[in-house]
Formats: structure tokens, sequence, C-alpha cells
């Protein structure tokens, strides 16, 4: 059976990370960020599975546990970050990035 | 013996008293202060009459206070016939002090703090004696500088008090610069500071090693006993409570450098022209401060510049190779010039202060106490034979006239001003008309009788104490020799003096300041103490002062020193500012440098060949 070359997913999961990069670095909306965050993360673990897809070997379930434990941090990740931005919009009354900046001075 | 019972007792009175004497009634505070000096002399006494001839000494070791290498100290106590005597003078004389303070002190302040000082100083004093090497006799030796610090400033809300005490503090650490080059040199050459150690091999040590020991040792011994160059802080000591002249500028610590001297007799015996020097610089110490006393209007001033001549006998004694007659002239002058400085602050008590000698006169009526007693110390200084002072200076004399004839001369000339400056002072304070306008009254019982304890031991010291006799065995010394023609003259000497002030302000009151105006310009010179102060003010401490201004504070420490540090933070803070500036706050920022890092990273990362070839 035909398989999928290993670049094709490598090469998603790069596209995917750079469109986390860039929502990361353009969009203003914290939530968006977020979700960027959460794209770039994702993109990494299909990286993570598609190499360990190609080297298996006795054991070689490194590349799996890698992605679970991303996952698990992500999890967390997002529990504390949403109810960091649920604050920050209580308090500010806004979602803007550019607006949250007072770690200056 | 449980020798460290005699130092410990003052000791703990100083703790006792300077921790919790504020809170003290006076006669608790005396009970503890007086207490543990009399404690201490009488375990004096009792060491001694239980410690056999001593003719060896008796070394106790407490324990090992530093080792280091082959430097290795003991905290050890040693006690032989030197130790005996100078341990009798300073808890005998340092009792009857510690008493007649009581009195003196009754109308002062800091009556606690006065009186812890004054056991501190007798628990260091102590220690100096009965110390068994160099180092732990410098621990007394510092130690009673601090004390004579802190008792000349004792009145510390008083400027030329805490000069004074500053003054005395800094000369003597000339002085102790000198003492310790000694000690270094000591234990290059002999491995050892232990008294037993070096003067074992010193005979064996070449000339030229004992004269440096010998002359850098003697330097210090100048700071401590006020000698040529190193005097002028004792004058300006007087500054102090009279008790404490009495007791630490004239009776035990003034004395320790002609102790030490005589204690590290072995290598003075070796190295005669460090001994020499000695001579020297006592006769002239001795001469030079007599002249000075001559011409003194302040009571104490005169008694001071007494001390600082009589000390140079001392040192003619020892550096004539008279080492017990030295010794000798110590004790009995302790006798009679503490009596000398405890009759004058009773003087300065019954005035309410006053020691200007130009206030007083006629007192000999109304404090007739103090009048008797003092008169015992003068015909003891003076050198009236039988009296104690007669018989040390004679013995001093004849030994320097069987070094250097020359040295004789002038130290009976000497003589003879001594007996002429007492006189003088005793003339002044006691005779003629009252010209003070106070009202006189003579001191309290707690201070005559100190003063009578004293003037028994002026007259009678000499011919009770034989201290040469006794300490023949300690400097193996030979027979001393008498020599009737000289004994003569010197006591003609002080007899010629005694006339002469007799004649000049008993008969013809007026006669004096005859004298002094017709060699005005001598008489200025020596009422001004030939300017030495003046003369070390500008040779000395100006240039010091202003060279520290202008080259060590404006220069090295403000331009340089500083410049250095504030330039460094201020470099510091401009690249931080620089930095800070990246620090924007703003999340998008940082993920922009995140960003570009992790892009430099793999563009150099491609460029190497990447991570892992």
């Amino acid at each position: 059976m035909a398989q999928v070359p290993a670049s094709w997913f490598l090469m998603l999961s790069a596209a995917l990370f750079a469109l986390g990069v860039a929502g990361f670095l353009f969009r203003r909306n914290i939530i968006t960020v977020f979700m960027s965050i959460e794209l770039m993360l994702n993109a990494v673990n299909l990286s993570f599975v598609a190499f360990a897809y190609q080297h298996k070997g006795p054991g070689g379930v490194d590349g799996h546990l890698y992605a679970f434990f991303v996952m698990v941090v992500a999890a967390a990740e997002a529990a504390v970050g949403l109810a960091i931005i649920l604050t920050v919009f209580k308090n500010r009354g806004t979602l803007n990035i550019d607006e949250v900046d007072s770690m200056k001075n | 013996m449980q020798l460290w019972l005699i130092p410990l007792a003052p000791l703990a009175g100083f703790a006792i008293n300077g921790l919790l004497g504020r809170r003290f009634s006076r006669s608790l505070v005396n009970l503890f202060a007086i207490g543990s000096v009399l404690v201490s002399f009488a375990w004096v006494l009792y060491t001694l009459s239980r410690a056999g001839d001593l003719q060896t000494p008796r070394v106790e070791h407490y324990f090992t206070w530093i080792q280091s290498g082959s430097l290795k100290i003991g905290c050890d106590f040693a006690l032989d016939r030197l130790t005996a005597v100078m341990l009798l003078v300073v808890t005998g004389i340092g009792s009857l002090i510690h008493i007649y303070a009581i009195g003196y002190m009754a109308h002062e302040g800091g009556y606690y703090r006065f009186f812890a000082y004054l056991n501190l100083f007798m628990f260091f004093m102590l220690t100096l004696v009965l110390a068994a090497n160099f180092a732990l006799l410098f621990v007394g030796w510092e130690g009673v500088g601090l004390c004579s610090y802190l008792l000349i400033g004792f009145y510390f809300d008083k400027r030329f008090a805490t000069n004074a005490a500053n003054k005395a503090f800094i000369v003597n650490r000339i002085g102790d610069f000198g003492f310790s080059l000694g000690m270094f040199l000591i234990f290059a050459n002999f491995h050892s500071l232990d008294f037993a150690s070096v003067f074992g091999q010193a005979p064996a040590a070449p000339v030229g090693t004992l004269t440096a020991i010998g002359l850098l040792l003697m330097v210090g011994a100048c700071g401590k006993s006020a000698q040529l160059p190193l005097y002028v802080w004792l004058p300006d000591a007087m500054a102090g409570p009279t008790p404490v002249s009495a007791l630490i500028h004239a009776a035990t610590m003034v004395t320790a450098g002609v102790y030490m001297t005589a204690r590290a007799w072995p290598i003075y015996t070796h190295a005669p022209a460090a001994m020499h020097t000695i001579a020297i610089v006592g006769i002239a110490t001795a001469f030079f401060a007599a002249t000075i006393g001559l011409a003194q209007n302040d009571i104490k001033k005169v008694f001071a510049y007494s001390t600082v001549s009589q000390l140079g006998y001392m040192f003619v004694g020892v550096g004539s190779g008279a080492f017990s007659v030295g010794i000798f002239h110590l004790v009995t002058h302790a006798f009679f010039k503490a009596l000398l400085f405890l009759g004058a602050g009773s003087v300065i008590h019954a005035l309410s202060g006053e020691q200007d000698m130009s206030k007083m006169g006629g007192l000999r009526k109304k404090i007739p106490w103090t009048f008797w007693t003092m008169a015992c110390a003068a015909v003891a200084i003076a050198g009236v034979p039988p009296f104690s002072g007669f018989y040390s200076k004679d013995a001093i004399l004849i030994a320097a006239y069987e070094n250097a004839p020359w040295i004789y001369w002038v130290g009976v000339i000497t003589a003879g001003m001594t007996a002429f400056y007492v006189s003088r002072a005793m003339f002044l304070t006691f005779f003629g008309k009252y010209r003070g306008d106070g009202y006189p009254h003579e001191s309290p019982p707690v201070m005559l009788a100190p003063l009578v304890v004293l003037a028994l031991l002026s007259l009678g010291g000499g011919k009770l104490f034989p201290v040469p006799e006794f300490l023949r065995g300690v400097f193996h010394a030979g027979e001393p020799v008498e020599s009737h023609a000289l004994m003569a003259i010197s006591i003609a000497a002080g007899l010629i003096g005694i006339a002469l002030a007799t004649l000049m302000y008993l008969f013809q009151p007026g006669m004096a300041e005859a004298i002094a105006g017709r060699v005005s310009g001598l008489y200025k010179l020596v009422y001004n103490k030939y300017f030495v102060d003046e003369i070390y003010d500008a040779a000395v401490v100006r240039p010091l002062v202003n060279g520290s201004r202008a080259v060590l504070w404006k220069a090295v420490d403000a331009a340089g020193i500083d410049g250095l540090v504030n330039g460094l933070a201020a470099r510091a803070r401009d690249v931080g500012g620089l930095l800070g500036r990246i620090q924007s706050g703003n999340i998008r920022s940082y993920a922009t440098w995140v960003a570009f890092g992790a892009v430099m990273l793999i563009f150099v990362m491609g460029l190497a060949g990447g991570l892992v070839r």
C-alpha cells in the first residue's frame, strides 16, 4: 500500500505552525491569539506523531508520548489562559492585546 | 599559684560596673570598684608570701592563644622578682588612688563609667606586668593605652579633653609601630616571643640584630613613657581627672616603657649602642622637660613636665645598665609623684576646679593636711636625704657617671631644676597671700587617708624597700658603687634649687618676675614649651592634613576611586537604559522577537549544516 510520505506531514505541520505564528503576531484579539497558540501546539504535535510513525521500532512510541504531554500541557494552559482572559476582560473591558501592556512601568 | 586571679578581679569589677553600674547607687559602685582592686592587692600579697624567693621565674601556662605555623603564643603569666615589684606598685598605689577617687569624683557625673575604666586599666596593666611573652605584654600595652585614651577624654563634652585623648592615642601609635617592628624582628630571629626563649638565645645573636631590636623597642618605650621626641601627649593628658593623672600618667602606665626595657635587659646588655641611645634620650628628656617645668603656671602642668623629666631619669638608669636602679626610681617616683598629683587634686578640689597657681597662695593654713603631705612628696622628689627620691635618683646618677660623666653632670643640673620647680609650685600654692576669690575647704578623709599613706611611703620608701638589692639576682648585676663625693654634689644641687626657689618666691616675691623680664625672650620660649607643639603642628600635622586633603581625599578618593565606581555605575545605567527600550510591555513585540530569534536560529543552523551531522 502506498504510503503518504513523511515530508507531506511535515509540510502540513510547518504550514500550520506558520499560520499560528502569523496569527499570534498579527491578530489583536486575545482569544484569536490564544487560538493561534493552540494551532502552533497542534502543528508541533503533528510533526511529533509523523516522526514517530516514520521511525517506528521496538518501543518506538516516544513521539506519541510527547504528543500526549503536549496535549496535557495545552489543556492546562487553556484552562489557565482562558481564566486570565476572562479576568482581563472583566478588569479592562477590552480584549485588544495592544492595550494590555501594563507590564511596562 | 593562680596568678590569673590578680588581673581578673579588676576585670570583673569593670564588667559589673560597666554593664550594670548605671543603675547602681554610688556606694555599690564603690564596693565593686574598690573591692575588686583590693582583692587583687590582697591576692598579690598572699601569692608573694607563698612564692618563695622567686630567684627563677615561675611560669603558668593557661592556654594556647595563637598557633599558626611556627608561631605559637600562649596565654602565659610569669612571676619573678621584677614582676613582684611591679605588681606591688600597681595594685598598692592603684588601691590608694581608687580610694582617693571616691572623694575626688563625688561631685562628678559618669561616676560608674569612671570606675569601670579605672578597673579596666588595672586589668590591662596587670596583664602587662604578668605577661610571659611579648605578644601578651603588647595586649596589656595597648589596653592601658586604650584606657588612657578613655580616661583623658573622660570629660568628653569638653573639646580640649577629646583633643588631648586623640593626641595621646595617635602619638602612641608611632611608638607602638616601633614596638611592633621590634617584635617582628624578634620573631624573625628567635622564632619565639616567649621571654625565656628569646632571652636565652639573645647572647648568641649578632650585635647588629640586637641593636636594631633594642632601638625599635626603645621607640615603643619612648611613646608610652613620654620621652623625646614623643613626650608631647603627656602634658596634654592632664585634661583627664586628677586620679587618672596620678595613676596612669604618673605612677603606672607611663612607666611601662621602663619596665619593658628592664624586662628586655638580656637584649640590651648585648647591644651597648642601643642602651647608650636610651641613656642619651633619657637625659635629654629629663633636662628638656625640667626646663619647661620651671615656668608653668598650671599646677598639673608643672607635675606633668616633672613626670616626663623623672621618666627621663629612669631611662638614664636603665640606659646606663643599672636596670634595678631604674626600677627603683620607678617605685619611689610612683610614691611621690602619685602623691603630688593627688595633692594637686586635693588643692584643685579645695578651690572648686582652679588649677592656675597665680590664683592660689596661702593655702597652707586652710588645707593643712594637703600641705604637709605634699611637702613630704616635695622633699622626696627634690632629692633631700634621707627621703625616698634621694636614694633612687642618687643611684641613677652614680650609675650614669660610671657610664658617661657628662650625663651625670646634666643629671645634677636637672636635679637642681627639679628641686626648684617643685619648691616653686609649693610656695606659689601654699605660701604668701591667697590670690583667688573662692573659699578653700579641706578635702574629706577618704581623700586625705591615701595622701597620708603615700606621704609615709615617700618619706621612708627609699629605705623601706631596697629594690636594687631585691632585684640584683634578676639582672645579674654587680655590687652597686658608692661615691660620697658624687652623692654630695647631687644633694647640693637639690638644696641649691630649693634655696633659690625660697629666695625668689618666698622672701622676694617680685624677683621672679624681674628675672623673667630681663630674659624675656628665653622666658617666653620656655613658657611656651619651646613651641614644640607648634613645630610639630607645622612640620608634621599640617602637611599630613593638607596632603591627605589635597591628594588622598580630592585626587585619590574623590576623583580616582569615586570616579571609577560612579563611572561604572553610570555606564551600566546607560547600557541598561538602551536595553530597556526592548522591553516595551507589548506582548506582540515580544512575540516578534521570539519569532525573529527562531528564524535566526534556523538560518544559522542552515548555514552550519544542521545540528547533527
